[in-house]
């Protein structure tokens, strides 16, 4: 079967080097498309649910809370409840009669089990349709159980992953400014847009320890609803993955006058610098930089040994990575760089056209960039430019292994932590197992997927 | 209020047991739209679509591809603000456009959503719409079935799926086909491989429906097909008006579709239990021995002979063992029976999906056990862990959610079920008939087993036993 493009999807795909470039994107998928992404509820849940003292109610039938249950890997170093599935298990009378009594009800039991710190009720498509007056319901738990009762307004249908994004910010935004600042330094930050995925965050959160640098909150890994609170007292706020919480510092800034700097706290150059401009942001106390200096020097050290022997074998292999936001492909690019890759495909579910343009200027000639790609134009490029290595998420793993291709999960499968210098070394060992792995000599050689017969 | 253990992964868990009725905590089940998608997966060529927003057919897809590490394609409608208020039959007319021309499968399987079950959307409507409009090629099909989220669980759209692949293809046409048609319920690739192999050895056609055998456990072969070999075929289907009758394995996923065959064609069926163990299996060859006149080969004899043995040769360790279990319905009977008739007991059972007859049919097999025993449909994995804090068990079985609670309670747990995202298996090796029954044998014995030398402390490890 001659594989085409959907005439509607050619101005989502471009071939660096070949004409001028213009792309679309921030649109919503096509109708019939098999896309990769996912919905505005998704992307309130990933954001929020680390959170790991709050209660996270899902107001909807069964399945939004049971697909969304312990999926990602956020630790926590205490509560855990998190990682429970809460859920007011709509069914058929509640979509007639109204949901807002069994929400009330849910609530109410659940904050006298736990005793969480706050509470997130979430919206789901079917919320949107009856019409709860979810508002109402949490000010009036709020005002009973005396804890923040916060809606998330994260109605499947009512925009793209993104939106839900939003949603988290505002509920994040809302709990912020409700805590007492004593012993919050000039030299502090929040850390926004990192997860604690293998651990993550308390890796990132010891380099600032060692540099000086307070850390009031992380939103949300590992994240606790009493430092969210303060975190309108930090000087600084560092985000990382870009695509959620850039909209929170936005309004953090304009509230409190927080300014805020985009970070990657992946491969060795992007976490370099994102903390030497921490550091230079707190330019009042020059033994901040000079203790980065030395610790980022120790800890590049540490890992170039490793990092050579990995690189010895995988010099020259090509990748190709599809990722949830484009800011991770920049790091993705520059870090398989590291490792000698050549990077041939590139592509994210929610990229924007600035995240392009630069995405484009990052990548070499030749190399095909796609946003919200479906799995035949993945397969398409992958096998046409001959990968050794796919990046991806939970729906691209499968294919790749099909085509037998390796792969590495770099979203929110990952096991390992990727983040910081000692990541960047996981990263290469994750690489090296999968790339180099002898079953690649046992599977046929790779074919362009057809139909049957 | 109880002190929190916190060595414990599951340390919210109470001992102290409330009743709850606005809620549900760690589920047993999923909703309805996934069992349509894993169903319709079993027809070849087909491509399964939601009639919802993005965001269900993403969770549907991830879900099942962890679980089978497989590829798992299916569309969306992708609704918007704008459909949830005028109507998703722009979305999906565009969509049977889109995906005939570019994904060029045989069938779209349509099911809904609770989103546009709930605006109403008249899906044959918009069905022949697209017809008359020209956007369904001539040759290709689509269909659909309702899964309303908020009714039933997953099992439940499992069912009105395979019952919908009866509605709109079966045909009665007079031939007389001379095959049976095997509605194998859910139950993984692995088994309807083993069942077809069964009835294969007993000689006689059968046409199996769902089938998703040679789709989601499919070999390597270094290429991406959109649509394996596997699936009953659209042929097939349309041949089980035809058929001389309809062995139906479970009734909360099989009885719909076969009911409906019934119905419709007047193909006689006899509706059984899963065939899981030795009981429930013997009631399967034999069914289907009566219905074709077919003889039973000596190799299925034999089969059944050598699970017979194992249980002889290891009764003394199955002894009295208590067991706490969570799935879906028509596995648990199963389960339960198996576990009654090599002297386990099943002491706490839940199921998230609704329906009272399976709590009396758990309690009739568990009639003889010496032990109490709690059983709930609608219940959840909070509850059980509860009910396992009172009355402590020897073994747990169900899916991979109940690891946390086998973990902090301390006790050997074996996977099966719906989904399993930690381990491999469940695609290849049956747990259905005689061969099934063994393997599930010597899993239950292994970890009751590696449990027993674990445990044992230097001067009691035993060599032999």
């Amino acid at each position: 079967m001659e594989i085409s493009l959907l005439k509607e999807r050619e101005r989502q795909v471009y071939t660096k080097g070949e004409k001028p470039f213009e792309m679309d994107c921030e649109k919503k998928s096509l109708a019939g498309a098999i896309s990769q992404r996912a919905c505005v509820f998704c992307g309130s849940r990933v954001v929020l649910y680390p959170i790991a003292d709050a209660l996270h109610l899902v107001h909807g039938p069964i399945g939004c809370a049971a697909y969304t249950w312990d999926i990602r890997g956020s630790l926590s170093s205490g509560p855990q409840l998190h990682r429970l599935s809460f859920s007011t298990d709509l069914t058929e009378t509640d979509v007639i009669y109204g949901g807002e009594k069994k929400l009330y009800a849910a609530l109410m039991e659940l904050i006298d089990l736990h005793s969480p710190k706050a509470a997130f009720v979430y919206s789901t498509c079917i919320v949107g349709i009856i019409g709860d007056d979810v508002e109402a319901v949490c000010k009036r738990v709020s005002a009973e159980k005396g804890i923040p009762v916060l809606p998330v307004h994260s109605e499947g249908f009512k925009g793209t992953k993104k939106d839900g994004y939003r949603a988290a910010c505002h509920a994040l935004f809302n709990l912020t400014g409700r805590g007492d600042l004593a012993g919050i330094t000039r030299h502090s930050i929040n850390i926004l847009g990192e997860f604690n995925i293998g651990g993550e965050a308390w890796i990132i959160k010891d380099y600032y320890e060692r540099m000086g640098v307070q850390v009031v909150s992380v939103m949300t890994g590992d994240g606790r609803v009493g430092e969210i609170e303060k975190a309108h007292g930090a000087a600084l706020n560092v985000v990382q993955c870009s695509g959620s919480m850039t909209y929170l510092a936005k309004l953090m800034e304009e509230r409190y006058g927080i300014p805020w700097i985009r970070v990657s706290y992946f491969g060795i150059e992007d976490v370099s610098s994102a903390l030497y401009e921490v550091a230079g942001h707190f330019s009042d106390a020059p033994s901040i930089m000079e203790r980065t200096k030395a610790m980022v020097k120790e800890e590049v050290e540490r890992i170039c040994p490793g990092i050579r022997e990995y690189r010895r074998d995988l010099a020259g292999k090509r990748a190709a990575l599809y990722v949830g936001g484009a800011f991770k492909a920049f790091s993705l690019i520059k870090a398989l760089r590291h490792l000698g890759m050549n990077v041939i495909l590139a592509g994210s579910q929610t990229g924007t056209r600035e995240d392009y343009a630069v995405l484009k200027e990052l990548c070499d000639e030749g190399t095909v960039i796609v946003d919200d790609a479906n799995p035949i134009e993945l397969s398409k490029y992958v096998i046409e430019k001959d990968a050794d290595l796919f990046i991806g998420g939970v729906k691209e793993r499968p294919i790749a292994y099909k085509l037998g291709i390796g792969f590495c999960d770099h979203n929110h499968e990952r096991k390992t932590p990727l983040a910081g210098f000692i990541g960047m070394l996981n990263f290469a060992k994750e690489v090296h197992g999968t790339v180099m792995s002898p079953v690649w000599r046992l599977t046929p050689r790779r074919a362009v997927g057809t139909k049957d017969g | 209020m109880e002190a929190i253990d916190r060595s414990k992964f599951l340390r919210h868990t109470t001992k102290d047991i409330k009743e709850r009725e606005a809620l549900t905590v760690n589920p047993a089940k999923t909703c309805q739209p996934i069992g349509a998608m894993y169903a319709a997966l079993g027809l070849h060529g087909c491509l399964p679509h939601s009639h919802g927003s993005q965001g269900c057919c993403s969770y549907h897809r991830s879900t099942l591809t962890r679980h089978y590490r497989e590829p798992v394609m299916a569309a969306t409608s992708s609704f918007t603000e704008g459909a949830s208020v005028f109507g998703g039959q722009a979305n999906l007319i565009q969509a049977i456009d889109n995906i005939f021309t570019i994904y060029d499968p045989d069938v779209i399987a349509v099911h809904t959503t609770c989103l546009s079950e709930t605006i109403g959307d008249d899906i044959p409507q918009i069905i022949s719409k697209a017809d008359a409009e020209g956007k369904i090629p001539k040759g290709k099909v689509v269909f659909h079935t309702n899964t309303p989220s908020y009714v039933g669980s997953h099992v439940t759209g499992f069912s009105n799926m395979t019952r919908s692949m009866v509605d709109y293809f079966a045909r009665a046409t007079g031939a007389n086909m001379e095959q049976v048609n095997i509605i194998p319920g859910w139950v993984e690739p692995s088994d309807m491989e083993e069942i077809k192999r069964l009835t294969g050895l007993m000689g006689v056609r059968t046409v199996m429906f769902p089938d998703t055998s040679g789709i989601l456990n499919g070999p390597q072969t270094g290429r991406f097909n959109m649509y394996p070999k596997g699936g009953v075929s659209m042929e097939e289907l349309k041949s089980t008006g035809d058929s001389i009758g309809t062995i139906a394995l479970g009734p909360a996923a099989s009885s719909a579709a076969a009911h409906a065959l019934d119905t419709r064609c007047k193909v006689p069926f006899d509706l059984l239990d899963l065939p899981i163990g030795l009981l429930a299996t013997d009631r399967f060859i034999d069914a289907f021995r009566r219905m074709t006149g077919a003889t039973v080969p000596g190799t299925i004899d034999t089969e059944r002979g050598q699970l017979l043995d194992i249980i002889t040769d290891m009764h003394q360790h199955l002894y009295n063992k208590k067991v706490a279990l969570a799935g879906d319905p028509d596995q648990l009977v199963g389960l339960c029976e198996f576990l009654a008739s090599i002297d386990m007991w099943p002491v706490h059972v839940v199921t998230g999906t609704p329906g009272k007859a399976f709590e009396k049919r758990i309690m009739e097999i568990t009639k003889d056990s010496p032990y109490r025993v709690n059983v709930k449909a609608m219940g959840d994995m909070y509850l059980l862990h509860q009910w396992m804090k009172n009355d402590p068990v020897d073994l747990l079985i169900g899916n991979t959610y109940l690891k946390y609670i086998a973990r902090d309670e301390d006790v050997p747990f074996i996977r099966h079920g719906f989904p399993i995202l930690d381990r491999v298996g469940h695609s290849y090796f049956p747990t259905v008939g005689y061969r099934g029954a063994m393997i599930l044998l010597e899993k239950i014995l292994g970890a009751l087993m590696d449990r027993q030398d674990r445990d044992a402390d230097a001067k009691n490890i035993e060599l032999v036993m």
